[in-house]
C-alpha cells in the first residue's frame, strides 16, 4: 500500500508586474526562491536535512534562473548540503507538475519529504527567451502547425461562441474577486513579502491588479492577437479547423493572464515524516493527471486532465468543492466549465486568478494550490481541484482533500 | 548656500560648489539642499544652453560626509536619502542640456560620482588632483550611481579595478583610463574647454540614456564576460577570505545592475550601499581609518602647547636593514641625513641599497632622475662619529645589544647638537634602561620603526621614565615629517606592538603543542584576517630571535625577583630551536623552502606535534583563540598604562602588525564582538585553555557599564 502524500504548507511571493517598472524586476529569481525557503524553514523550524528533494518549475530556465535553480537555491538558502534539487519544465504546468512529482515521489515510498514549487522572472526572461524547436525551428514549427497560445485562445472562443462581452465579463470578475480577496486578507497565510537585504520591503502585494476595471474600460482594449493572426497564424489554425471561417479575436490584456514575476513553494511529505518533524498535514493529494491534446488549439487540456484525475480519485466533478482553473485566457476557463457541465461559477476561482493577479509561468501551478488550500480552510470545505492548460497541447490537474 | 549660481550672456549656467564654513565641499544635508535648489532653478531656465559644474575650493568635491554615514544605522532613512540624492543626479543627467564637470581639484567618491552624472568631464592636469572611487577602502561602496555609471561607461571588466580596489588616478592617467574626457592646463582653460564643449554638443545625454545602448564589452549574458564572472569572485576571495563585504557588494551591484536597466541598476546599487553603510565592517573601518587615524595624525597623543619642531639633520646609526630604511624615508622627506656605520664602506653599502630603492621608482616612472639624485645627495655615508655634528636628531638602529647601544649613544651625544634628541629604534629593550647610558636622558626616546621601513606606515614612539614632553613632541613631529603614523606608548617590556603581536605567534605555537593540525592553525590566522599565519610569520621573524627575546625577558625579570609565566607555546619554540629549524633566513623553519619552488609547511610537524587522536578544534575556535589573545593583551596594555589612546591602540595594531583591518583594530574588534559577549567568550576560553584568556577587570567593568572603546 502506497503511503499518502500530504501538503504541510504552501506559500508564495507577491506577484510583480513583469516589466522593467515591475517591483520584482530588480530581484533576482534565486532571491525570490530563497525568500520562500527561509520562510518555510523558519515557519516550521524545518530540519532541512530531512528534505529528500527540491523540485522547482521554471519555464525559461536560462540566465539567472538557469542551471538547476532548485539545487542552487537550497544551497544559497543555507539548507543542509544533503538536500538535492531539480528544475523541471512542463511549460505553464511546471509549478503544479512539481507538486505532482513531489506527491508521486512520496507515494512511491522512496522519498518522504519533498519541496515543490516554481519560479519565473518574466520581466527578465520573457516567454520564449529560451528558444526551442516548437517555435524557432521552421521544420518543426511548420510540421506541427504551431500557432501562439493567444490564437488558440481566440480559436476556442470562436468555436465555443464566446463573444467579447463574455470574456471581458470574466476578466472583470477576476479583478473584482481578487480585489475583494486582498481586501479581506485572504492571501495572508500564503503570501510572503519580498524584502531587500536590509529588511526593507520591495513588494508585499500583487501589483498587477486593476481593481477599478469596468466593462467599458475593458471593452476599449485592442485585441492582442489580431495582427499576428492576420499575418498568418490564423491561416495555420484555420487549415487545421476548416469548419471555421474566421477567428474572432476577443482576447486582450484585460481578459488574458498577466505577465508577472513570482515564486511559490509547497512542502509535501508522508504522514510519518510530518509527525516526526512536528508538521501538521493540511491536505492530502488525492490524484494527479496529465493529458496531451490537439496542439494547434493547444489550450483545451484542463477538462480532459480533470476527467482523468477524477477517475483516478474515483470522484465526480460534483464532488469538488472548489476549483482553481488557471486563467491563462478567459475562453480556456469558460470552455472548461462547459465541457465539465458546470453551470455556475460559485466554486470557480473565487478569489480571482491569473487575469487579475498574473501568471508567473513556472510558479503558477503551486500558487494556485496555495490559494485553493487557504480558501478550502476559510470556507471549511474539503475537496479542491487545480487545473491548467499547457503549452504544446497538454493539460494538468491535481485534486486535493483537506485532512 | 552650498552652490553659487551664475548665468552668463551665452545662457550657460556655472554652478560653483562653495560650502560655507568648510575648507572642502562634502555631500551632506546642506549640500543636498543646495543641489536640489540649483536643480529646480535650472529646470525653470528657458534659454539654457548648458551647465558647468565646478568648485570654489581646492578640492572639487570630497565625497560623502563620513560623519553622517557613520552615525546612520537606520536602513530605511539611508535608503530614502540615497535615492533622493540619486534622483537629483538623474535629473541633472536628463536635463536635456549639456552638463560639464570642470574638475578643478580632487574628485573622489561622491565627488567623482557627481562628475559621472555629467555628460563630459574635464580636469586640470595637476598631480595634486586625484580621481576615483575609493569607498571600498573604508568598507563602503560607491552608492551615488558610481557603480551603475562606471560599468556603463567602461564595461564590467574594465571598471572592476576602479570599483573593487578603489584605485585613485591622477588626471593624466584618469584620461587614459577613460575616467575623464579631457585635460586642461589651468582653471581658465578648464572653463574655456567646458564652454566650447557645451556649444559643440547642444543636445548632450549620456550613452546609457541613448537608444540601443549596450554596455561596452557586453553584459553578463555574453560568453566572454560570463567566463570572467565565473572566476572574479574566486580572485577576490583569494585576497579577502570573504572578510570584506564591500568588495563583494561592489561586484554584486555591478553584475546584477548590468542585467537590468539603468534605474533598476541604480536602485540595486543603493540597496547594497545601505547594507554595507549600516553594516559593522564599514563602521569598524571608518572608525579606525578615518576618525581615529585623523585623531592620531592630529596629535591626540602629542603634548599640547609645544610648538612644532622641524627636524633638519638626522644621524642614523647603523646602515643595516632598519638603518638604511630610516635614512631613506628621512632623506625622502627632505631631511639631511648622516648614515653612520662602523666603517665608511658599511655605510656606503647602506646607501647603495637606498639608491636601488630609488632606481626602482625611477624605472617605474614614479620619480624623476633629478629627484633621485637630490635625495641621494642628502645622505652622507660615514664611519666617523665626528660627522654627526650638527644633527638635531639621532636614530640608532644597531644590533639589539645593551652594551653596543650604550656605546653608540655616548659616541653620538658627544657630537650632536646639545639640545638634539637621541632616539633608539629598539623593538625589545626597555627605553628607560637604555637611557641610563645617556648624558641627557630627558632627551632620550624610543622610535620603533617596522620593517621594511619604506613600506610600513607606523612608528611606535616610546617614552622613557625621564623623556621630556619636548622630546616626545619633537619625535612626534619627526614621524609626521617623514609621513609616517606616530603612536605613543610608555616604556614597558615589548612596548605595545611587539608585546601584543607575540601573543598571536605564541598562541599559534600553543595550538600546535596541543596537537591541532598545522595547516588549520595557519589557515585560521588568514581566515581571521591576519596578513600571515602564525607559523609563516615566526619563520620571518626567526625562531632564534624569538628565543633570544624570551631568554632576555626571563633574565631581566629574574633580576628583579620576578618570574616569566610559562606559555604552552614555548615547547614548540624550544623544539624548533633544538632541531635547528630557525626560520626562513635559516632555510628551514615551520616551512620548507625548496629552491625555486613555493614554500610549504614542513611535513614532519605532524609527527612531532600532531596527536591524531586528540580532539580537533573547530576552525572558529582556532580563529577566536588567535584573535582574542591579541585583543586581551591590548586591553592589558591599557590597564597597565602602556598607552592610553584607543586610537593609538587600533591604528597601531593595523599599521604595526597587520591586525585584521576589517575589524578596525584590536580594541574595535571587542566593540564589534560586543564587550559583554567578548568577556563571556574570553571566560570560556580561559576555562578551556588557561589564564591568559582571563578578561582583565577593566573589560568586565566596561561590559557591566555598557561602555565601549571610543
Amino acid at each position: 500500500m502506497a503511503q499518502e502524500a500530504y501538503v504541510f504548507d504552501a506559500i508564495r511571493t507577491p506577484r510583480g508586474r513583469g516589466k522593467k517598472n515591475g517591483s520584482l524586476h530588480e530581484v533576482k529569481p534565486i532571491d525570490l526562491v530563497v525568500t520562500l525557503m527561509r520562510e518555510m524553514q523558519q515557519r516550521h523550524e524545518l530540519d532541512t536535512s530531512q528534505v529528500d528533494d527540491v523540485v522547482l518549475g521554471c519555464v525559461t530556465p536560462i540566465g539567472e534562473q538557469g542551471a538547476d535553480i532548485a539545487k542552487i537555491s537550497a544551497q544559497y538558502a543555507d539548507w543542509d548540503i544533503d538536500v538535492p534539487g531539480v528544475q523541471l519544465n512542463r511549460f505553464c504546468a511546471s509549478g503544479l507538475e512539481s507538486v505532482n512529482v513531489a506527491a508521486m515521489k512520496v507515494r512511491s515510498g522512496w522519498e518522504h519529504l519533498v519541496v515543490a514549487g516554481g519560479v519565473e522572472s518574466m520581466s527578465r526572461y520573457p516567454l520564449g527567451a529560451d528558444g526551442g524547436a516548437m517555435v524557432l525551428d521552421p521544420a518543426v514549427n511548420a510540421g506541427t502547425n504551431f500557432v501562439p497560445q493567444g490564437i488558440g485562445a481566440d480559436l476556442i472562443a470562436t468555436l465555443e461562441g464566446f463573444f467579447r462581452e463574455d470574456v471581458d465579463a470574466f476578466g472583470l470578475r477576476s479583478q473584482k474577486l481578487a480585489a475583494e480577496a486582498w481586501k479581506e486578507e485572504r492571501f495572508k497565510r500564503s503570501v510572503v513579502p519580498v524584502l531587500d537585504q536590509n529588511g526593507l520591503c520591495i513588494l508585499d502585494h500583487d501589483e498587477y491588479m486593476r481593481p477599478s476595471s469596468t466593462m467599458e474600460g475593458l471593452g476599449r482594449l485592442n485585441p492582442s492577437f489580431a495582427m499576428m493572426g492576420e499575418m498568418g497564424f490564423d491561416a495555420v489554425a484555420l487549415q487545421k479547423y476548416p469548419e471555421v471561417e474566421r477567428i474572432n479575436h476577443v482576447h486582450t490584456a484585460g481578459n488574458s493572464s498577466g505577465i508577472v514575476d513570482g515564486a511559490s513553494l509547497v512542502l509535501i511529505g508522508s504522514k510519518e515524516k510530518g509527525a516526526a518533524l512536528g508538521l501538521t498535514p493540511r491536505a492530502r493529494i488525492r490524484a494527479a493527471a496529465l493529458v496531451g491534446t490537439e496542439p494547434t488549439i493547444m489550450l483545451t487540456g484542463p477538462a480532459p486532465a480533470t476527467k482523468k484525475a477524477l477517475k483516478v480519485a474515483g470522484m465526480d466533478i460534483n464532488d469538488i468543492d472548489l476549483m482553481e482553473v488557471n486563467e491563462a485566457f478567459a475562453s480556456v476557463v469558460l470552455r472548461f466549465l462547459r465541457e465539465m457541465g458546470v453551470d455556475d461559477m460559485d466554486r470557480l476561482n473565487v478569489n480571482g486568478g491569473s487575469i487579475a493577479m498574473g501568471h508567473p509561468l513556472g510558479a503558477t501551478g503551486s500558487i494556485l494550490l496555495a490559494t485553493l488550500l487557504d480558501e478550502l480552510e476559510r470556507q471549511d470545505k474539503t475537496t479542491g481541484l487545480i487545473t491548467l492548460c499547457v503549452g504544446g497541447g497538454m493539460g494538468i490537474a491535481t485534486i486535493i482533500e483537506r485532512v | 548656500m552650498a552652490f553659487r549660481y551664475e548665468k552668463d550672456q551665452d545662457d550657460i549656467v556655472t554652478l560653483t560648489m562653495d560650502m560655507e564654513g568648510r575648507s572642502v565641499n562634502v555631500i551632506n544635508d546642506a549640500f543636498g539642499k543646495g543641489f536640489q535648489q540649483a536643480l529646480a532653478t535650472l529646470q525653470k531656465e528657458e534659454d539654457l544652453k548648458g551647465v558647468i559644474l565646478t568648485s570654489a575650493k581646492k578640492v572639487f568635491l570630497a565625497g560623502a560626509d563620513l560623519e553622517q554615514i557613520y552615525e546612520q544605522t537606520d536602513p530605511k532613512v539611508l535608503f530614502e536619502s540615497t535615492e533622493a540624492m540619486k534622483a537629483g543626479l538623474r535629473q541633472l543627467e536628463k536635463l536635456g542640456k549639456p552638463v560639464v564637470a570642470a574638475i578643478n581639484g580632487t574628485a573622489l567618491g561622491g565627488g567623482y560620482e557627481l562628475a559621472l552624472a555629467c555628460h563630459h568631464r574635464i580636469a586640470i592636469d595637476s598631480d595634486r588632483i586625484k580621481i576615483g572611487l575609493p569607498e571600498v577602502s573604508l568598507g563602503l561602496i560607491p552608492g551615488g550611481g558610481g557603480i551603475t555609471r562606471m560599468v556603463r561607461m567602461l564595461g564590467l571588466q574594465a571598471s572592476f579595478p576602479y570599483l573593487t580596489e578603489g584605485k585613485q588616478l591622477k588626471p593624466k592617467a584618469a584620461k587614459k583610463a577613460g575616467l575623464i574626457d579631457d585635460l586642461a592646463e589651468d582653471k581658465a582653460q578648464l572653463i574655456e574647454k567646458a564652454r566650447a564643449w557645451i556649444h559643440a554638443n547642444p543636445k548632450a545625454h549620456n550613452p546609457w540614456d541613448g537608444e540601443k545602448f549596450r554596455i561596452p564589452g557586453g553584459d553578463p549574458r555574453r560568453p566572454a564576460i560570463a567566463q570572467m564572472l565565473a572566476i572574479a569572485p574566486a580572485i577576490m576571495k583569494k585576497k579577502t577570505f570573504g572578510n570584506y563585504p564591500a568588495a563583494q557588494a561592489i561586484m554584486n551591484a555591478a553584475v546584477e545592475g548590468a542585467y537590468v536597466d539603468f534605474d533598476t541598476a541604480s536602485r540595486i546599487e543603493s540597496r547594497y550601499f545601505v547594507q554595507v553603510a549600516t553594516g559593522q565592517t564599514s563602521k569598524n573601518m571608518i572608525n579606525t581609518f578615518w576618525f581615529q587615524l585623523n585623531k592620531v595624525n592630529a596629535g591626540e597623543s602629542r603634548p599640547k602647547d609645544i610648538p612644532r619642531q622641524e627636524t633638519k639633520k638626522v644621524g642614523v646609526l647603523g646602515a643595516g636593514m632598519m638603518g638604511h630604511g630610516i635614512a631613506y624615508v628621512s632623506a625622502f622627506a627632505g631631511i639631511e641625513v648622516v648614515l653612520k656605520d662602523v666603517s665608511r664602506e658599511r655605510a656606503e653599502e647602506g646607501k647603495a641599497k637606498i639608491e636601488k630603492l630609488l632606481n626602482k621608482r625611477v624605472s617605474r616612472g614614479r620619480m624623476t632622475e633629478e629627484k633621485r639624485d637630490s635625495i641621494l645627495q642628502r645622505i652622507t655615508p660615514t664611519g666617523d662619529a665626528k660627522d654627526l655634528q650638527g644633527c638635531d636628531l639621532i636614530v640608532e638602529a644597531v644590533f639589539e645589544n645593551r652594551e653596543l647601544k650604550a656605546k653608540v649613544t655616548k659616541e653620538a651625544e658627544a657630537e650632536m647638537l646639545g639640545d638634539g634628541v637621541f632616539a633608539s629604534n629598539t623593538s625589545t629593550l626597555p627605553i628607560s634602561g637604555l637611557a641610563e647610558a645617556s648624558v641627557r636622558p630627558e632627551k632620550f626616546v624610543g622610535l620603533h620603526f617596522f620593517s621594511p621601513v619604506e613600506k610600513m606606515k607606523l612608528v611606535e614612539i616610546i617614552t622613557g621614565e625621564k623623556t621630556s614632553p619636548e622630546t616626545l613632541a619633537k619625535a612626534f613631529d619627526y614621524v609626521l615629517q617623514i609621513k609616517k603614523v606616530p603612536i605613543v606608548v610608555n616604556d614597558s617590556r615589548g612596548f605595545y606592538t611587539s608585546r601584543v603581536f607575540s601573543t598571536y605567534v605564541f598562541e599559534g605555537m600553543a595550538l600546535l603543542a596541543e596537537g591541532q593540525l598545522p595547516r588549520a592553525i595557519e589557515a585560521a590566522g588568514l581566515q581571521a584576517g591576519m596578513p600571515v599565519g602564525p607559523f609563516a610569520v615566526s619563520d620571518e621573524v626567526s625562531m632564534s630571535l624569538m628565543a633570544h627575546i624570551r631568554k632576555q625577558t626571563r633574565e631581566d625579570l629574574e633580576a628583579v625577583g620576578e618570574t616569566l609565566p610559562h606559555h604552552p607555546g614555548e615547547v614548540v619554540l624550544e623544539k624548533m630551536v633544538t632541531i635547528d629549524r630557525l626560520g626562513k633566513a635559516h632555510g628551514a623553519g615551520f616551512y620548507e623552502y625548496p629552491k625555486g619552488e613555493a614554500k610549504h609547511l614542513w611535513p614532519e610537524l605532524h609527527e612531532l606535534f600532531v596527536d591524531e587522536d586528540a580532539p580537533k578544534a573547530s576552525q572558529q575556535d582556532l580563529m577566536d583563540r588567535l584573535m582574542f589573545i591579541q585583543c586581551l593583551e591590548t586591553v592589558r596594555c591599557i590597564e597597565e598604562g602602556v598607552f592610553t589612546s584607543v586610537a593609538d591602540g587600533n591604528v597601531g595594531s593595523i599599521f604595526g602588525w597587520g591586525f585584521a583591518p576589517f575589524k578596525g583594530g584590536t580594541l574595535q574588534f571587542i566593540n564589534d564582538y560586543g564587550v559583554a559577549a567578548f568577556v563571556e567568550r574570553a571566560q570560556q576560553l580561559a576555562e578551556a585553555h588557561g589564564e591568559r584568556f582571563v578578561p582583565p577587570q577593566m573589560l568586565i567593568d566596561m561590559a557591566a557599564e555598557g561602555r565601549t572603546f571610543v
